[in-house]
């Protein structure tokens, strides 16, 4: 069955048939209820399942997030709304101390079968506590695993399989991306988490993104073909675990990478595919592998600076542009 | 009564297991057949043994990083804690957790948290899927006095009377966190009249009176049980070792000390038994001949356990894969 839909009604639809399907699943954060969330994903989802799955939590990222580990450690599958990236810092001792490590240091015994949603990214004019793209560095951490859809129909499949998955799941929705439409096809089975995808076929470079910089990506690609440059694009989906073996294909196949990543440039999910190419495929680069990625500052209100600090098409096709003169 | 100096008798030989064995566990260290910290919990074994004694099987139990004593009286095997001190495949928690990781899933015992404060919100959650499930049961987090001023305890606290959720609360208040004095650290050092402010039921208890805290425990379970909400229970102990291997114990005065070890929950029980004329019923040389069995062939158990292969290292960092 196919339908066109927007991302935000993907991800709500996806939270709908999860919890039609499994009554483990319920749902919780910072006015997800009452208000219908924060981006109105779940805006409806408190008069169709009522206050006991559907959790109107006060401004405790941490306590609840922890709650969320404890249920699912107790046989429940919920999903945690967390209102964006910056909070979840506030949440980031469960995170990382307790759901990625308890069923290593319980040797086995305890798995959290919880899924994370948070809002991420800029362009928003949000400011320097709004709008950070930390994905990257939540793909640090061994224990956890790290989704980022950019296609309605990954918002929804995601939503799903994360809560297929017995180990915790953090999902990076852009708010940018809500109201885009797309096709969902909710008959075929979803590609699994840890596959890329790709979005588009080339022959002279490859681009490798994920989230909302896989359109700018797509956009780039258009106006490199223009120019007769054949681009391929990539997007990652989940940047834990990564899709080596798509990666290094391409690699083989285009001989050129550029990668492009909403997050800070230093230490970042770019400069870990960067080091792997390197590590498995070096010889079949035919120039210096490139990165498009933020500016390394918090992000500023004003537009020109945030939109300037962001990736964009331009510094896509002229990043490529670069790459090919170097070949 | 018979059955009366019997169940005391029972809880003065798991108090005594708690003291041998951590006794041992430092003997053990000496030798570094332990490594890592060592947080001995002796002086406050009435608080695990009393709490412990309250509850039913189905019951999920959270403890800190201070939680030889609970796993014991919760009922986890000395032989797969002492196997876990040595780092050994045997282990409750097969060698990676350590001292402050113990887990047992049999005895629904979920650690063993080494963030102060950082277990409670997963008790929250823990309680709140029994409630949402409806099942009966409780569950209980221990933490200590100096959880009180993180703010997880906080949120903690609010989630679980908000939600009227089945939870127990046992701090276990011995007067220092590491080696900060309360009275350094908070504005209120009554904690129970700081955990009444989230509208909860709240009572601060004599921690060296195993009897005294067996009734409260048993008191506050009923309550929970019952769908009363959750209920803060502060006991009052005191902790005779250091903080762990490391600490000289420069932060309080040696009489300090001694003044509390006239109220260890070992001697308080003896007193009371004496009193009540069953002291001699209940066998205490017995009780310790018994316990250094246990001891000795825990010890014998860990010594000669095995260590993980080192190609299994990465194990457990995600579920295996549930093929279809």
């Amino acid at each position: 069955m196919s339908q066109t839909i927007t991302y935000r009604e993907a991800v709500r639809e996806a939270i709908r048939k999860a919890m039609h399907d499994d009554e483990r699943v319920f749902l919780m954060g910072e006015d997800v209820g009452h208000y219908g969330g924060c981006f109105a994903v779940s805006m409806g989802l408190l008069d169709e399942f009522g206050p006991e799955r559907i959790l109107d939590t006060p401004l405790s990222e941490s306590g609840f997030t922890g709650a969320g580990i404890g249920a699912a450690m107790n046989g429940m599958r919920p999903i945690v709304e967390i209102m964006t990236v910056n909070f979840s810092l506030l949440a980031l001792d469960q995170i990382m101390n307790n759901a990625a490590s308890m069923l290593h240091m319980s040797g086995g015994q305890f798995n959290v079968p919880l899924v994370i949603r948070m809002a991420t990214g800029g362009g928003k004019q949000l400011g320097a506590q709004h709008s950070h793209s930390l994905e990257g560095w939540f793909a640090h951490i061994p224990g956890i695993k790290i989704l980022t859809p950019a296609t309605v129909q990954d918002a929804y499949d995601m939503v799903l399989l994360a809560l297929a998955d017995p180990d915790p799941v953090l999902v990076f929705e852009n708010p940018l991306l809500y109201n885009a439409k797309g096709e969902l096809d909710t008959a075929t089975a979803p590609l699994p988490i840890g596959r890329g995808k790709t979005m588009r076929e080339g022959r002279d470079v490859t681009i490798l993104s994920y989230g909302i910089s896989v359109f700018k990506a797509l956009e780039a690609a258009e106006t490199l073909s223009r120019e007769g440059i054949d681009a391929e694009v990539i997007d990652l989906r989940s940047l834990r675990p990564l899709d080596d073996a798509a990666i290094m294909e391409s690699v083989r196949k285009t001989h050129r990478i550029l990668i492009v990543d909403e997050g800070w440039k230093s230490g970042s999910i770019s400069a870990e595919i960067m080091a792997r190419i390197n590590e498995q495929a070096f010889f079949e680069l035919d120039a210096p592998m490139g990165r498009v990625c933020s500016a390394e500052v918090p992000f500023p209100y004003a537009r020109h600076l945030e939109q300037s600090a962001m990736p964009q098409p331009e510094k896509i096709v002229a990043s490529v542009h670069q790459m090919m003169e170097e070949s | 009564m018979a059955s009366d100096w019997a169940q005391e008798r029972e809880w003065y030989r798991q108090m005594v297991l708690i003291r041998r064995f951590e006794e041992k566990c430092v003997e053990l260290y000496s030798y570094e057949k332990i490594r890592g910290f060592l947080h001995l919990y002796i002086g406050q074994e009435a608080v695990a043994v009393g709490v412990m004694n309250a509850l039913a099987a189905e019951d999920g139990v959270l403890a800190s990083y201070r939680e030889h004593g609970h796993a014991l009286a919760r009922g986890v095997s000395a032989k797969s804690i002492m196997a876990e001190m040595y780092g050994k495949l045997e282990g409750c928690s097969r060698g990676r957790g350590g001292s402050m990781h113990l887990f047992d899933a049999s005895s629904r015992f979920y650690g063993g948290s080494a963030i102060v404060a950082g277990g409670l919100p997963l008790a929250v959650g823990m309680a709140l899927a029994d409630k949402m499930m409806k099942r009966n049961r409780v569950t209980v987090a221990f933490f200590g006095d100096g959880a009180v001023a993180e703010g997880e305890f906080h949120e903690s606290l609010n989630l679980a009377a908000l939600w009227q959720l089945p939870i127990l609360f046992v701090c276990e208040n011995n007067l220092y966190a590491m080696g900060t004095a309360l009275r350094y650290t908070e504005s209120e050092t009554n904690l129970a009249s700081k955990a009444a402010a989230y509208r909860l039921s709240a009572h601060q208890v004599d921690g060296m009176d195993i009897i005294g805290v067996a009734k409260a425990a048993t008191e506050a379970v009923a309550a929970i049980r019952a769908g009363n909400g959750p209920v803060f229970l502060e006991c009052l102990t005191y902790r005779f070792r250091a903080h762990s291997m490391f600490d000289a114990e420069l932060y309080r005065e040696k009489s300090e000390v001694e003044t509390w070890k006239h109220k260890d929950p070992l001697l308080v029980l003896q007193k009371r038994l004496e009193e009540s004329g069953q002291w001699e019923k209940i066998g205490a040389d017995g009780i310790e001949k018994e316990v250094a069995a246990i001891i000795a062939e825990a010890v014998e158990f860990a010594e000669n356990g095995t260590l993980e292969p080192l190609e299994d290292l990465e194990k457990f960092v995600y579920s295996p894969e549930v093929s279809a």
